[in-house]
């Protein structure tokens, strides 16, 4: 049994949520201000109790986690704290080498929009390194509160719950950091641990748990994403009069295309796949999706639980085997291109059995581009007429992976496909884009609707530069390569007071634009 | 040899030992951590001299703090580069004799200690005036600001200040000192100033291994600055399972399944 207070659970107490009805999005005016004390706008803890749901028993067990809130948890935790240590330089060298310079404090979009000081990335990082100092450290041990340690009590733990889970992973502050301290690294940490204690977040492993039932985030089975591909061809050969084909499972052909499950009928998301199917169709070249790899999410990483992601990214590997492709693609997903990108090769690699000719894995958008550039498709820029376009750089292609061979690539080969696709497009502020990105404000995990005041706080200066090029440019349309972002911008924008429709992905524009059934 | 000497030299060849073991267990400990995944904050360098430029220019001009914290820059990048020309032309106690660059640095003392305090200073206010800094400094911090404080400000006064007998005979100070470091020291100089900056340097050097100042070594380390971004292209790893010495099996009695770190630990760490 769990630890008895008085009437609660230390589970109970520890996940206590609380969500804030009277809560009202910032009103837009195009400036991104920092929360000053003067102005009394810094509220140690005002956002404390917005905190996810807890994940339950089955879940939990099915992911080999405890059940429930361990009742040593506090040295469970504290054990496996030593053991990431040892294993994750990262962790390691970022716990021990902050200097609470500060550079970092005004860079989080989640205290920017909260104004919560311990969204501030060094505030969040001392959750957990009070913990190390505390039981890892002389420094610690010699010199205790003074020296910023303390004991993992139940409110540090209800903290790390709330505050790490305020965190999506973003690696803004990173850029700013003078030893580029990864704020991820550590909230990855901190989540891996909280799970390790049977403290797990409901939406994050939920999802891991479907994916390993059924094969994808939003639990479609094979038979349903055959008939919704299905039903998707014959809305393409209406909307074309082609036979544009959505193939899945086809052993033997070309490519084989990994993507988030949303695209499969979410809105925006499916505009995209129909951007996708007509550019295979129009390069002539053979595709196919695999039932065994319909998700190229991975929800591993946000839990920092290296097995989980290793076991969702070796569904892929399945289908290489099964497919037997010469190539391997994945679609507008920006954790899943960071994972992709950066960790496929690692966890189940070497792709020896595919062509060398061609990277692998490959973004869309750099498949598409290279199509545009050699003159295999066509696009005509006027059917986006009607749109404006600007570019939401999402924070896990921008920094924590790349696309073509120049540093750089993952700025300009979307940004150079969007102009391919209209005539008009304008970028945000400077400080708004490339490396400086913002989150959209639900990346790593946060995409759950109890928690959606932090979700809408985290938009906030994302929403900001937006309404700046709305008003500036007439700005009407944000392409984006992400389907988290494409996900929480459809549920934000009409908080704000921006249509939906201002989302969608750049693929979107590609599908607008491409000359379908006329010879190359 | 006197007591008092005995007890200095003691002292100075504890604390240097401290901190030059502490420093290597430190590296050692950062150099053996395995880095399982590709973490490269991008855009990255694609290549091993791209990666060293980035170092570069991270250590040599803070580039990332300046394009944070403009003001905050210019507080540690003028702290950073007095404290160096400050300890460069400290070695002038150590050797017979110093090229004449270093002795033509000796000419600036004044301007370097002062700036170095003033940087200080600086650095200290900036925690008090900005509210962001004033939240997240915890006493160790500014106790260290006021260590470093004490030091410079000792170390000035008994160069500069005339008044009261207390102004430093350097030829001595260079006696003992020099004779440290050839473990043959000379008479420790009776000189309260000089006594309180080399104490004070001392717990400086036994401090540093703990504290936040192992960032000088732990910034060579930060796996988002030092890694290649070819992931792609080479693979990273792969890596074989090593048992933690803190992985011991489920987190408590009861049936809960252990989480086993099926690989991802390094046995070879794949050279850049």
């Amino acid at each position: 049994m769990a630890e008895k207070t008085i009437e609660k659970t230390a589970a109970e107490i520890v996940t206590e949520a609380e969500q804030n009805k009277d809560f009202k999005p910032q009103a837009l005016t195009g400036e991104i201000n920092t929360p000053q004390v003067d102005d009394g706008l810094i509220i140690k803890g005002v956002t404390s109790a917005v905190k996810p749901y807890m994940a339950k028993e089955d879940v939990q067990a099915k992911l080999g986690f405890p059940e429930t809130l361990v009742d040593n948890w506090e040295e469970a935790a504290v054990r496996k704290l030593g053991e990431l240590l040892e294993k994750y330089k990262s962790l390691q060298v970022y716990l021990d080498t902050c200097v609470r310079c500060g550079s970092c404090t005004d860079k989080c979009q989640f205290y920017l929009g909260s104004n919560d000081p311990n969204n501030m990335p060094v505030a969040r990082a001392e959750l957990l390194r009070q913990v190390y100092k505390k039981y890892f450290t002389t420094e610690g041990k010699v010199f205790g509160k003074l020296a910023g340690a303390h004991r993992l009590d139940l409110k540090v733990l209800g903290d790390w719950y709330a505050y790490f889970h305020q965190c999506s992973q973003c690696r803004r502050c990173s850029v700013f950091c003078p030893y580029g301290i990864d704020t991820a690294e550590i909230s990855m940490a901190a989540r891996e641990i909280m799970d390790s204690i049977g403290l797990g977040q409901k939406y994050t492993n939920a999802i891991l748990g479907k994916v390993h039932d059924i094969g994808n985030n939003l639990g479609m089975n094979p038979k349903a994403l055959a008939a919704t591909l299905e039903s998707t061809e014959e809305d393409l050969e209406e909307e074309t009069g082609q036979k544009i084909r959505l193939p899945l499972d086809e052993v033997g052909a070309d490519v084989l295309m990994v993507t988030p499950s949303a695209d499969f009928f979410a809105s925006p998301h499916v505009e995209s796949l129909l951007g996708y199917a007509k550019v295979f169709h129009q390069a002539g070249i053979s595709w196919t999706f695999s039932s065994a790899a319909s998700e190229a999410g991975n929800f591993g990483m946000f839990i920092g639980n290296y097995s989980q992601m290793q076991k969702v990214a070796s569904r892929v590997k399945d289908a290489i085997n099964e497919i037997k492709p010469k190539r391997l693609i994945v679609g507008e997903c920006g954790h899943a291109w960071r994972v992709a990108y950066s960790f496929w090769n690692t966890l189940i690699g070497p792709f020896d059995m595919l062509d060398p000719n061609y990277p692998s894995p490959q973004h869309i958008c750099e498949f598409t581009l290279d199509l545009v550039k050699r003159g295999a498709i066509k696009l005509d820029k006027s059917k986006n007429d009607e749109f404006t376009v600007t570019f939401h750089d999402s924070c896990n292609v921008a920094r924590g992976s790349a696309m073509g061979d120049k540093p750089g690539g993952q700025f300009t080969i979307p940004r150079e496909l969007i102009k391919a696709s209209c005539n008009k497009f304008v970028d945000m502020d400077k400080s708004t884009i490339h490396d400086r990105t913002f989150c959209c404000g639900g990346g790593g995990g946060l995409l759950s609707d109890e928690i959606l005041q932090i979700r809408i706080q985290g938009a906030m200066p994302r929403m900001q530069a937006l309404h700046k090029v709305m008003e500036s440019d007439g700005v009407n349309f944000m392409a984006l390569i992400c389907a988290i972002c494409k996900a929480q911008f459809t549920k934000i924008l009409p908080k704000y007071g921006v249509p939906m429709t201002v989302a969608g992905g750049v693929h979107q524009l590609v599908s607008n634009a491409i000359e379908v059934g006329a010879k190359a | 040899m006197n007591g008092l000497t005995l007890v200095f030299s003691l002292y100075f060849y504890i604390a240097v030992d401290i901190f030059l073991v502490g420093m290597l267990l430190k590296i050692w400990k950062y150099a053996a951590t395995p880095a399982p995944l590709k973490i490269p904050l991008t855009p990255a360098p694609k290549t091993a001299a791209g990666v060293g430029g980035r170092m570069f220019k991270e250590v040599v001009f803070f580039k990332s703090l300046f394009r944070g914290n403009k003001p905050l820059w210019i507080g540690a990048y003028v702290f950073h580069l007095a404290l160096l020309f400050v300890f460069m032309k400290h070695l002038r106690f150590l050797f017979p004799s110093t090229p004449a660059a270093f002795d033509y640095l000796v000419n600036y003392d004044l301007y370097t200690g002062f700036i170095l305090l003033s940087a200080l200073a600086f650095l200290f206010i900036l925690r008090l005036v900005i509210d962001r800094h004033f939240y997240i400094s915890v006493f160790n911090d500014y106790l260290l600001l006021v260590l470093l404080i004490a030091i410079a400000s000792a170390g000035l006064l008994s160069r500069f200040w005339e008044g009261g007998g207390v102004r430093a005979d350097l030829p001595a100070i260079k006696e003992f000192v020099g004779g440290l470091f050839t473990f043959n020291p000379g008479v420790v100089p009776m000189n309260a100033l000089f006594l309180v900056h080399f104490s004070l340097v001392m717990l400086l050097f036994i401090y540093f291994p703990f504290s936040k100042m192992v960032h000088a070594a732990a910034i060579f380390f930060s796996p988002t600055r030092n890694q290649i971004d070819n992931s792609r292209v080479k693979r990273w790893g792969p890596w074989t399972v090593k048992k933690s010495r803190y992985a011991s099996g489920p987190a408590s009695g009861d049936a809960v399944p252990a989480q086993t770190p099926q690989t991802l630990v390094t046995a070879k760490e794949e050279s850049q």
